[in-house]
C-alpha cells in the first residue's frame, strides 16, 4: 500500500518534470540547443498566475494568461537571442541561453524581490483529498495526472499527425532538406519553442500547486531536473522525455519516503551518471551515429 | 529563358567555390552540368534553391531575380531540388516524405499528387507505411524524386541521381528523367556519370574548379576530345 501511495506521488511529480523535459528535448531535437532559459520560463509562468490570482481575478484567466505568457516569452527569446545565432557555433548559442537564464532571474528579482511568494494553490485546485481503498489521493494529484496525460497525448497527435508536427520532425532530421521541400524553417522552429513553452506553462501551474511558492530562482533546480529527465530519456526524443520525467519523479519521491530527503538531488544526478555510463544516449535516444 | 545564372560567385568562408559562373536553362530543355569532384556543381544547385547566398552575381527564374529569396519561397515558384545523397527523411514513412514534398501545395491536392507519384513509382506505393530509412538505395532515390515531384515543379534540379546505384537502376533513373521531361518538366541535371548525362542532355556545361570551361550541345561535348579524355575514360 505504501509502495503504491509513493508511486502515485512520484508519478504526480514525474509528470510535471516530463512536461518541462519535453520543451528541452524538442528544442534540442530541432536546433541542437540546450535551452537553459527554459526553466526560467516556468518561473515567469508561476509569477504571472500568482499575480493575477492575487489581484482577485479568476484562476482560470490566470492559468490561460500564464500559458500564453510563457509562449510569448519563449518566442521573443527565440527571435531576439537565438535566431541571430542560427549559423553561429553551437557553443555561442549555449552561452547565450545561459545568459538569457540569468537575465530572466535577475529581472524577476529586480521587479518582484528575492523573497519567495506564496502561490495561492487552493484557488486553482481546491484542497480535497479522497480516500480510495486505503490510498490518499489529493485532487491536485488527480488533476496533475489527468492534465499531463491529456497534454502529452495532444502533443503526440500534433507531432505525428499534423502538417506542422511533421514539419517539426522533418526539420529536426535534416534542416537543409526540409528547406528544399518548401518548409519555412524559421516558422517551424518558433512553433517548436511555442509548443515547449505551452507545456512549460502548464507544468508551471501544476508544479506551483504542489509546492506553493514562487521565487526568482524557482526555475533553476526545477529546470535542471527536467533537463536531466530529458537527457535520461534520450534528448531529442519525445517519448524519452516523458519516460525520463516519470523516472526522476518516482525516484525522488521514493528516496524521500525512505527518509533520505536531503539526498534527493544527489540521487537524481547519480541516476543520470549511471544511465549515461550504461547507455550514453539515454533510454530512447537515437544512436550517436544516427543523430547528426 | 527559364533559369538564368549570371556571373555567380559563391564562398564557403574564405573558400571561393564558384567563380563567376554563367549559364542558362530554357523551358523544356534538359541541361546538364558535369565536372569532377569538388568542381562546385552542388554548390551551384544549392545557390539556385536559396540554401546558399551568393556573394556576387544573380540567379533569375522566369525573368525574376530569386537570389536572396528564402528557400521555401523558391520552392513555391516552381523549382524542386533532389539533393545529392537523396536526403530523404529516414525516420518518417514513405508517405510522410511525400507529404513533405507537397508542403507548399494546397492540402486538397496532396492525395491526388501522391497517387500520381505512386503510379510512376509503384514500389513506393507498396512501401507507403514503411519508414523511409529501411528502403534500399534505389528505392530511396525513387522516393527522393517522387518527393520532389509532389510540389509539381516546372524546373527540377537533380544532383547526382545515379550515385551509388547498380547499372540497371541507373538506366531506370535516366528513363524516369526522360519521362518527366517528356511530361513537360524542365531538367537541370548534375552528374558524374558524364556519358549518361550527355546522352540525354540538350545542352551541357563542363565545370572545372568553380569555372565553366566548356559548353555546347550534349552531342558536341560527348564528341569533344578534352571531355572524352577527362570524363568519358578516353
Ligand atoms: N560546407 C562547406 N564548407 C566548406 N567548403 C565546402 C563546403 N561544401 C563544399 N565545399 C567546397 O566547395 C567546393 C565545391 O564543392 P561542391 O560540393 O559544390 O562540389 P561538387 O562539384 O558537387 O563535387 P562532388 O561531385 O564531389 O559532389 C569543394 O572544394 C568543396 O570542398
Ligand atoms: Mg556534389
Amino acid at each position: 500500500m505504501i509502495v503504491l501511495q509513493q508511486l502515485i506521488n512520484g508519478l504526480q511529480l514525474g509528470s510535471v518534470y516530463a512536461l518541462i523535459a519535453l520543451g528541452y528535448s524538442m528544442v534540442y531535437g530541432i536546433i541542437l540547443l540546450l535551452n537553459f532559459a527554459h526553466g526560467d520560463i516556468i518561473m515567469v509562468g508561476g509569477y504571472i498566475a500568482l499575480l493575477i490570482i492575487s489581484a482577485g481575478i479568476s484562476p482560470l484567466v490566470a492559468v490561460v494568461a500564464s500559458v500564453a505568457g510563457c509562449i510569448v516569452l519563449a518566442c521573443l527569446i527565440e527571435k531576439a537571442a537565438y535566431t541571430p545565432l542560427r549559423s553561429a557555433p553551437r557553443i555561442s548559442l549555449l552561452i547565450t541561453a545561459i545568459g538569457v537564464s540569468y537575465f530572466l532571474e535577475n529581472v524577476a528579482q529586480l521587479i518582484l524581490g528575492a523573497d519567495p511568494r506564496v502561490f495561492p494553490n487552493t484557488a486553482v485546485i481546491p484542497s480535497v483529498t479522497y480516500n480510495v481503498g486505503g490510498l490518499n489521493i489529493s485532487l491536485t494529484t488527480i488533476v496533475t495526472l489527468a492534465v499531463a496525460v491529456v497534454s502529452m497525448a495532444a502533443l503526440t497527435l500534433l507531432v505525428q499527425k499534423t502538417k506542422m508536427g511533421k514539419a517539426m520532425r522533418a526539420v529536426s532530421e535534416d534542416m537543409g532538406a526540409a528547406q528544399m521541400m518548401g518548409i519555412n524553417i524559421n516558422r517551424t522552429i518558433t512553433f517548436t519553442f511555442a509548443v515547449g513553452a505551452a507545456l512549460a506553462g502548464i507544468g508551471a501551474i501544476l508544479y506551483c500547486c504542489r509546492y506553493p511558492q514562487v521565487k526568482p530562482t524557482t526555475g533553476y533546480l526545477l529546470g535542471l531536473k527536467a533537463f536531466v529527465a530529458a537527457v535520461l530519456g534520450g534528448i531529442g526524443s519525445i517519448p524519452g522525455a516523458m519516460l525520463g520525467g516519470l523516472a526522476i519523479g518516482v525516484a525522488e519521491v521514493v528516496v524521500t519516503a525512505l527518509g533520505y530527503s536531503t539526498w534527493t538531488d544527489a540521487v537524481v544526478f547519480a541516476i543520470l551518471i549511471v544511465v549515461l555510463l550504461v547507455k550514453p544516449t539515454g533510454f530512447m535516444g537515437a544512436s550517436m551515429n544516427e543523430k547528426v | 529563358m527559364m533559369l538564368s545564372v549570371k556571373d555567380l560567385n559563391v564562398y564557403y568562408g574564405p573558400i571561393h567555390a564558384v567563380k563567376g559562373v554563367s549559364f542558362d536553362v530554357n523551358q523544356g530543355e534538359i541541361v546538364t552540368l558535369i565536372g569532377a569532384n569538388g568542381a562546385g556543381k552542388s554548390t551551384i544547385l544549392k545557390t539556385v534553391s536559396g540554401l546558399l547566398k551568393p556573394k556576387g552575381g544573380e540567379v533569375d527564374f522566369m525573368d525574376k531575380k530569386i537570389s536572396g529569396t528564402a528557400p521555401h519561397k523558391i520552392v513555391e515558384l516552381g523549382i524542386a531540388h533532389v539533393p545529392e545523397g537523396r536526403r530523404i527523411f529516414t525516420k518518417m514513412t514513405v508517405e510522410e516524405n511525400l507529404e513533405m514534398g507537397a508542403f507548399t501545395a494546397p492540402s486538397a491536392s496532396v492525395e491526388e499528387s501522391k497517387e500520381q507519384v505512386f503510379q510512376r513509382f509503384p514500389r513506393l506505393k507498396e512501401r507507403r507505411k514503411q519508414t523511409a530509412g529501411t528502403l534500399s538505395g534505389g528505392e530511396q532515390q525513387m522516393l527522393a524524386m517522387g518527393r520532389a515531384l509532389m510540389s509539381k515543379p516546372s524546373l527540377m534540379m537533380l544532383d547526382e541521381p545515379s550515385m551509388g546505384l547498380a547499372p540497371i537502376l541507373v538506366e531506370q533513373v535516366f528513363d524516369i528523367i526522360r519521362e518527366l521531361h517528356e511530361a513537360g518538366t524542365t531538367i537541370l541535371l548534375v552528374e558524374q556519370n558524364a556519358q549518361m548525362a550527355l546522352s540525354i542532355a540538350d545542352r551541357a556545361y563542363v565545370l572545372e574548379t568553380g569555372k565553366i570551361s566548356l559548353s555546347g550541345t550534349g552531342r558536341e561535348l560527348a564528341e569533344s576530345e578534352s571531355v572524352r579524355k577527362a570524363y568519358l575514360g578516353g
